[in-house]
């Protein structure tokens, strides 16, 4: 039996007086366990994964519909995605589930200290993302790829002289929130409130590494280069070139035919012996041999994707799935500086950890959807 | 949260995961995560998106099973997440299913002047029209 007796200063409740209640503060008035309170919360936040799941499978189906009617575009468009920034971005994700479970093993163990490690460590990992997402996200508007409506991309002039730094416009709002958190470690270290600087200092980590995702993302994308372009070439097939130049072959009835053309009444003979003529300038002078393999079609037609209609909807597609996701990651850090400063108010106990395993579930969901979306958009062949 | 029933008092319910069963889904995931970015360099036709699903949905069962503590959690709770994924096969068969069969008739293919028209490569010489 352990009932954790409530701090001291802890101890508060509604009616301003203290009451003489033998439960926890962190115990809500109707619940009767720390148990049922943490089942409870656990089952609405199941469900509200669950309508993220349902919500997320709209975007999803728009992919699966755009894959199915129209792969040419897909197969198009897939050069201008970097896969190694999204594997880095997976790998990112992955370690961020990991700090994230283990931070919710430490609360569980009241271990306050790794606790506040660990979650500094995940809001670390989601920066980075959001770091190397800028990277992607400027380069894409700087070539034009837009969403339809607003792509104005040119094969024939891919960087075209860009007026407006995006990059820089992305980087702004963290630049300021990095420097709010500075000022805030300052004017706590200065002041020496233990409190403050126990919070700010991770913080301060946490908003510098959005631009440890930044040179991550640079250094990626100016080694590589994405622009690979196996642009598809009209193709016909035909034999390997061991082949003499040879004359129209005049096989016995062709002769028969020259000689009934020549008669100028005869207009169908005249008609076949021209088509025979263009024929054979068109089939050009390979002689065809016993058992060789020749299909003789056009195996694959240049066609242009890059316009508003087909690349237009895939990078919507794409900013909205790829946006979407970033909306949720930024949400996430809110909730995660949120449980930081509760972190360090040492609020979390085994019997009162909810919060912490909550925000994990989240965090997870976040994670469980990025892994669904990197193989279909990155690793498109 | 234990699967074999609630605490005896509503107070020690806490179930911490094991510091190396994390570290091994961690693993687990990179290793399966390598293995999918290492098959695209395999050419396996119109295989690959299967294959690549497949390996995404052993990762994500591996997450939601340790890191989300599906496998400790009431069934209840896995029931209805895992219901939430019936119902989004549901939505995307329905609507795949449809449009495959119903979207040549009224998504008509339209050929339109890009930004700036490719040039051409080399042109089919069977094709002279």
């Amino acid at each position: 039996m352990s009932t954790i007796e409530a701090a001291a200063e802890n101890a508060h409740d509604a009616h301003g007086q203290h009451h003489d209640h033998d439960h926890p503060s962190f115990l809500a008035h109707h619940f009767d366990t720390p148990e049922q309170q943490f089942d409870s919360g656990k089952l609405g936040i199941w469900l509200f994964l669950v309508t993220e799941i349902l919500f997320f499978s709209g975007m999803f189906c728009a992919y699966a519909i755009f894959r199915m009617l129209r792969p040419d575009v897909f197969e198009g468009c897939s050069q201008f995605l970097n896969t190694k920034l999204g594997a880095i971005n997976t790998g990112v994700l992955l370690f961020s589930s990991l700090t994230m479970a283990w931070a919710v093993r430490c609360s569980q163990v009241k271990q306050d200290r790794g606790l506040v490690g660990m979650l500094a460590a995940t809001l670390s990992c989601a920066m980075i993302f959001l770091g190397v997402k800028a990277i992607e996200y400027s380069h894409k508007w700087e070539m034009g790829l837009l969403p339809a409506g607003m792509f104005f991309y040119d094969p024939a002039n891919p960087h075209p002289e860009s007026h407006t730094n995006y990059l820089f416009y992305i980087c702004l709002p963290f630049m300021i929130l990095l420097g709010g958190v500075v000022i805030w470690l300052l004017t706590s270290l200065v002041t020496k409130n233990r409190f403050h600087i126990q919070c700010a200092m991770p913080l301060t980590v946490a908003a510098a590494c959005f631009f440890v995702g930044i040179g991550l993302g640079m250094v990626l994308e100016s080694g590589d280069s994405e622009h690979v372009s196996d642009s598809h070439h009209s193709e016909v097939d035909h034999l390997a070139g061991n082949s003499p130049q040879v004359t129209m072959i005049n096989s016995g009835d062709t002769e028969v035919l020259e000689r009934l053309a020549a008669d100028a009444t005869n207009s169908g003979a005249k008609s076949e012996l021209t088509a025979r003529q263009r024929q054979f300038e068109t089939a050009g002078t390979t002689i065809v041999q016993e058992g060789d393999d020749i299909a003789g079609a056009i195996v694959s037609v240049e066609e242009n994707v890059m316009t508003k209609r087909k690349a237009g909807v895939f990078f919507s597609i794409y900013y909205c799935m790829t946006g979407v996701h970033a909306i949720h990651i930024l949400v996430g850090i809110g909730f995660l500086v949120w449980l930081l400063v509760r972190a360090v108010r040492k609020d979390f106990n085994p019997q009162y950890f909810g919060p912490v395993d909550y925000v994990g579930l989240y965090w997870h969901l976040v994670d469980l959807i990025w892994i669904y979306l990197f193989p279909l958009l990155y690793l498109i062949r | 949260m234990s699967a074999h029933g609630d605490s005896k008092d509503g107070y020690d319910f806490a179930h911490p995961i094991p510091v190396p069963m994390l570290l091994a889904v961690f693993g687990a995931l990179v290793v399966l995560t390598i293995i999918t970015v290492a098959q695209a360099s395999f050419d396996i036709g119109s295989l690959d998106i299967v294959v690549v699903m497949v390996i995404a949905t052993i990762k994500a069962a591996l997450v939601m099973a340790f890191f989300m503590h599906m496998a400790y959690d009431k069934p209840f709770n896995v029931i209805v997440f895992l219901s939430s994924f019936a119902f989004v096969a549901l939505f995307l068969i329905f609507t795949m299913s449809d449009s495959s069969q119903t979207s040549p008739d009224f998504e008509p293919v339209i050929e339109e002047a890009a930004t700036e028209m490719a040039s051409p490569a080399v042109e089919a010489p069977a094709a002279s029209e």
